[in-house]
């Protein structure tokens, strides 16, 4: 009988994982602020850093700023940024609209909740980032997408690790209700000085260094700036940043599970408010 | 408990224990829902209703003892027949900026429901919804949210309803509705449903059983012909007073 149940537990409906996306879709579309938040910020960042950029190469003399690397820094940071904001806000919706009950006493598995939250991050993403992207073009003649599979092998690895994050996130919220909210918005800027998004590793102490490396951001960070100022892609670089990804996604799986179980065991689904 | 009776149950709760920190919720209580009976969970705030039902659907783990609906063991299996069972609850609302046809659509498709649209029109001609299907859910009333709700319990034909207080909040007359309905859904599907309710009157006129709770412990179980015998009482509210307040055993011992 538990081969049943773990068969049954392990399906995995794309039916369902449709149902999510549907749900979120409609009340993405229901919403403009919803919509509007999500260009505002990138953009108000990527004109500040670009200005800031221009600023820095022409009373610096920076070399760096004629390459882009602030402009490039903050719009992959948006990536990472953004990609767990996208999940971790979808997976607040079901518990501000107080319908985690209906989702958690539906056939629908953890893992397919999980899929739907991933889509819904990277559409959110697009539609926050292309506008962002193609305004760093007219302001700053900075093309993102001229990156190439640069870019492809960043995104991967950003957009993995925003979902570890992103996945770790929900089972706190799972587990301690709406007191952990603040870490859904609060969570990634710990990896801001950490994976050296607008400065090299080497400027870090040395023994935080070791830390920083441990990090995959600070692979695809320091790849960029090896891209953008010497014109190299550093395929190690990536290859090393996946490696730690699939770690960090297996710890953020596991941990899901671990505080998903906890919080059946505290009975904390059936008042996963404050 | 008879062991023939449990393995037939539609739902069946065995020496169920929940604990925490310590303190029980609910203490080692064990009772068998035979297929297409109607009981009422009553008790009085922190009887352990709720956590029973939430264990019952798979929401929290029981300490010690077993649950079994439909022949799954919860919450383990749960996965094996949450697709026959669905639940109403006033603590549990539908996404408010989603229209009405847009919920159920979305929780059709979670449930697998064939032919929703279908499904989705006849469910919202039967409970009144017609006219508040492209409506935002957060802008209908009390009641029309619990229509709502009760629609989205019915969509996937459940064999098994749990209800946790399906009137509260209600007007009588929309009260008196819901539970018409209710009555009618029973009779036409054979479903078993289990309510926790405080409405007395709810609970003499929908269920065939009842099940008293306090501090954890099942107190008395019977049909409500059987109770108001017993305790000489001429309504519910009035039984579950005297086992509210303790008078039960001593009115039975001096009968």
């Amino acid at each position: 009988m538990s081969t049943a149940a773990s068969d049954a537990s392990l399906d995995f409906s794309v039916r369902r994982v449709g149902a999510m996306v549907r749900r979120y879709w409609y009340l993405l579309i229901s919403s403009w602020p919803r919509i509007l938040d999500l260009i505002y910020w990138p953009t108000v960042q990527m004109l500040m850093w670009g200005f800031l950029q221009l600023y820095v190469s022409k009373n610096a003399g920076f070399a760096a700023g004629a390459a882009g690397t602030f402009i490039g820094a903050v719009l992959l940071w948006d990536i990472l940024f953004r990609g767990q904001l996208g999940f971790s806000i979808s997976f607040l919706e079901e518990m501000w609209a107080r319908n985690l009950g209906n989702l958690m006493m539906s056939p629908l598995r953890p893992t397919e909740f999980i899929a739907a939250l991933m889509i819904m991050s990277i559409v959110r993403l697009a539609i926050g980032m292309i506008p962002v992207s193609l305004l760093a073009i007219a302001f700053f003649g900075f093309n993102l997408w001229a990156l190439g599979l640069a870019l492809v092998a960043f995104f991967v690895n950003l957009i993995l690790t925003s979902w570890a994050i992103g996945i770790f996130v929900a089972g706190l919220l799972l587990r301690n209700g709406m007191g952990a909210e603040s870490m859904a918005w609060t969570i990634m800027f710990l990896f801001l000085p950490l994976t050296c998004v607008y400065y090299p590793v080497a400027v870090l102490p040395h023994w935080l260094q070791y830390v920083a490396w441990c990090l995959p951001p600070t692979y695809v960070f320091e790849g960029m700036r090896a891209l953008l100022i010497d014109h190299v892609f550093r395929g190690d670089l990536m290859l090393e940043a996946f490696a730690f990804n699939a770690v960090l996604f297996s710890l953020a799986a596991y941990a899901f599970v671990r505080l998903l179980a906890s919080a059946r065991a505290h009975g904390a689904l059936v008042q996963a408010g404050e | 408990m008879d062991a023939a009776a449990t393995d037939t149950a539609a739902i069946a709760v065995k020496d169920l224990v929940k604990r925490y920190k310590g303190v029980a919720a609910v203490d080692g209580i064990s009772f068998a829902l035979p297929t297409g009976s109607v009981t009422g969970l009553l008790g009085g705030n922190g009887a352990g209703k709720t956590t029973t039902i939430a264990m019952i659907m798979g929401l929290v783990t029981p300490t010690a003892g077993t649950v079994s609906v439909l022949g799954a063991a919860m919450p383990g299996q749960r996965y094996r027949v949450l697709h026959r069972m669905n639940f109403e609850s006033p603590y549990v609302d539908m996404p408010m900026r989603l229209t009405v046809r847009q919920n159920l659509s979305v929780f059709a498709q979670l449930y697998g429901v064939p032919q929703a649209k279908e499904r989705i029109a006849a469910l919202a001609g039967e409970l009144d919804l017609t006219e508040f299907l492209d409506r935002p859910t957060g802008k209908l009333s009390a009641g029309q949210k619990t229509r709502v709700s009760l629609a989205k319990s019915l969509l996937n034909e459940p064999e098994i309803l749990l209800l946790d207080e399906p009137t509260a909040s209600l007007d009588p007359d929309t009260a008196d509705w819901v539970r018409a309905r209710l009555e009618r859904y029973r009779k036409e599907t054979g479903a078993t449903i289990l309510l926790a309710s405080h409405n007395m009157n709810e609970v003499e006129r929908l269920c065939d059983r009842v099940i008293i709770m306090k501090r954890g412990r099942i107190e008395d179980d019977d049909t409500p012909d059987g109770l108001l015998a017993r305790y000489g009482r001429q309504t519910l509210e009035d039984v579950f007073l005297d086992v509210a307040r303790g008078r039960g055993e001593a009115r039975e011992v001096a009968r």
